[in-house]
């Protein structure tokens, strides 16, 4: 690995293994991802594209091996220190993850309120992220009261709200139709413009086929192909 | 940051309003017997306090006595250890008294030919000499007087009635802290509860980057409620018994002997703090439990 693209690397894996019940998940994975890259991470069913992705935001912890990110190696991260690690992520997950009994807009809201914004800049910011994803005319409804496609694009406003360094996507498109699914990954590739690096955990080819970029292959838990830029 | 958990604890007191009641209520039960207890023992002590302060022994002197007599006596009273003050009331002193006592009924003493009372000299005891084997003691040296006729120190079923009230209060101990543990249990309880029905949401606040003290803040707060509203409810429905108790007393209680009293500002406040504690403290234990797991 040259000096310049660890430099850029914003997420490194060191020789990763993650077992349950001593069956591998994940097996040997040395892997980075790039400052400001879209990647795609594919691979069948049961994979461990899911659990690649949870290593990332210490959603698990690596039974073996290193994980970087940001330059902090969080296998090592202090379980109070672990929302400070949370924040730099911006997660959607194919079951959009919404808390039913709160508003769209409160769903949103809820990561800058958790990060100790006052009210005003989370009022602000809300409105404008809601209006990025076309969905400020339901920011009063509920999430069950919404489509699966209108459910995901406030998933991704949640994501994105707290403006974070890395977005996750796991199967984001999974639960939606082409036409959902076509918005959804232009707002991810939007979000990737304005800076911020991009990981897609997906095994749609045609979705993998509608933006360019890498595309690293895992199976039974390993790195089928060299990861290329 | 603070009222936003104190609106997100309301909202889960609103939408969990059965579990709450039930919590609330159980809280209020426990906080009106103790605090029933804790009003009782006040209310005794203080009559106990009274009694105590206001032993005293009767010396009942024989008729026909002169008054060399009576100050030769009064003498050898106040020489007998434990005597403070000796008072000499006169047979129609006592007669004015009993009158005044009687009230209403004393037109009954109107018709006695001769007043049938005696002469008598009320001993108050010294402060050190002011409990029961003291007045025992006292008693018989002054019964063993010449010219004294008889000696009354009454008030004796009081030593029983303490030796009772000792017994109630070491029970009545015992009970707080069952009801003490009870009310954390509960509270304990309803936490877990709420926190098992909302576990994705605390979940999904965890993957956003919320802090534990931002996602478990709203249910210390709404445990603390729990307690507050509890620790009222129970203390408002003890002051509507004590009301309906002290106009019965007083309307059967002729000469206002029964002098009830509530508890006091400071220590109403002081059991609201305490109900809220126990609120706190379930809520504590019930999430450091759940925090392990």
């Amino acid at each position: 690995m040259s000096e310049t693209s660890a430099k850029a690397a914003i997420i490194r894996l060191f020789h990763v293994y993650r077992q349950y019940h001593a069956k591998n998940a994940l097996t040997d994975l040395t892997l980075d991802i790039y400052r400001n890259e879209f990647l795609f991470v594919t691979g069948p069913s049961g994979a461990g594209k899911t659990t690649l992705l949870k290593l990332l935001y210490r959603g698990e912890k690596a039974s073996e091996g290193q994980v970087l990110v940001d330059g902090i190696n969080i296998s090592r991260l202090a379980r109070n220190r672990i929302h400070l690690l949370r924040r730099k992520f911006g997660i959607i997950f194919q079951d959009y993850k919404l808390i039913p009994t709160r508003t769209v807009h409160e769903n949103i809201a809820l990561v800058l309120e958790a990060a100790g914004r006052n009210a005003r800049y989370v009022r602000k910011k809300t409105a404008s992220v809601l209006r990025t994803v076309a969905m400020e005319n339901r920011q009063n409804a509920y999430p069950p009261a919404l489509s699966g496609g209108e459910q995901q694009r406030v998933a991704v406003a949640r994501a994105v709200v707290g403006d974070p360094t890395i977005i996750l996507a796991d199967e984001p498109t999974g639960s939606l139709d082409a036409k959902s699914a076509s918005l959804i990954m232009g707002l991810l590739k939007a979000f990737h413009t304005r800076g911020a690096t991009v990981v897609v955990a997906t095994h749609d080819r045609a979705l993998i086929r509608s933006i360019p970029a890498r595309v690293i292959y895992l199976n039974e838990g390993q790195l089928t192909a060299a990861p290329t830029i | 940051m603070r009222s936003l958990h104190l609106k997100r604890a309301l909202q889960d007191i609103r939408q969990n309003r059965l579990l709450n009641a039930v919590t609330i209520s159980t809280i209020a039960l426990s906080i009106l017997i103790v605090s029933a207890a804790v009003l009782f023992f006040i209310n005794t002590t203080d009559m106990l306090e009274s009694w105590r302060r206001g032993i005293r022994i009767m010396v009942y002197l024989e008729n026909d006595l002169d008054k060399a007599q009576r100050h030769a006596i009064e003498a050898r009273i106040g020489k007998v250890y434990g005597v403070q003050t000796a008072e000499f009331i006169s047979k129609e002193t006592a007669l004015e008294r009993l009158r005044a006592q009687m009230r209403r009924q004393s037109s009954i003493l109107d018709g006695l030919e001769r007043n049938p009372l005696p002469d008598a000299f009320e001993v108050q005891m010294i402060p050190t000499a002011r409990n029961w084997e003291k007045a025992e003691d006292v008693a018989a040296k002054l019964e063993a007087l010449a010219g004294v006729a008889d000696v009354e120190y009454g008030q004796r079923w009081v030593e029983r009635f303490v030796t009772l009230f000792s017994l109630f209060r070491m029970t009545s101990y015992a009970m707080g802290g069952l009801f003490f543990i009870a009310s954390v249990f509960i509270v304990g309880n309803t936490v877990r509860l709420i926190l098992y029905s909302r576990r994705e949401e605390v979940e999904i606040m965890r993957l956003v980057g919320a802090t534990e003290r931002f996602i478990l803040a709203p249910f210390y707060l709404q445990s603390m409620i729990q307690g507050a509203l509890g620790g009222i409810s129970g203390l408002v429905a003890l002051l509507i018994m004590f009301m309906l108790i002290q106009s019965k007393i007083q309307a059967v209680s002729v000469t206002g002997l029964v002098n009830l009293r509530f508890l006091s500002p400071g220590l109403l406040t002081a059991i609201v703090v305490a109900s809220t504690l126990v609120g706190w403290l379930g809520c504590h234990l019930s999430l450091k439990q759940y925090l392990k797991v």
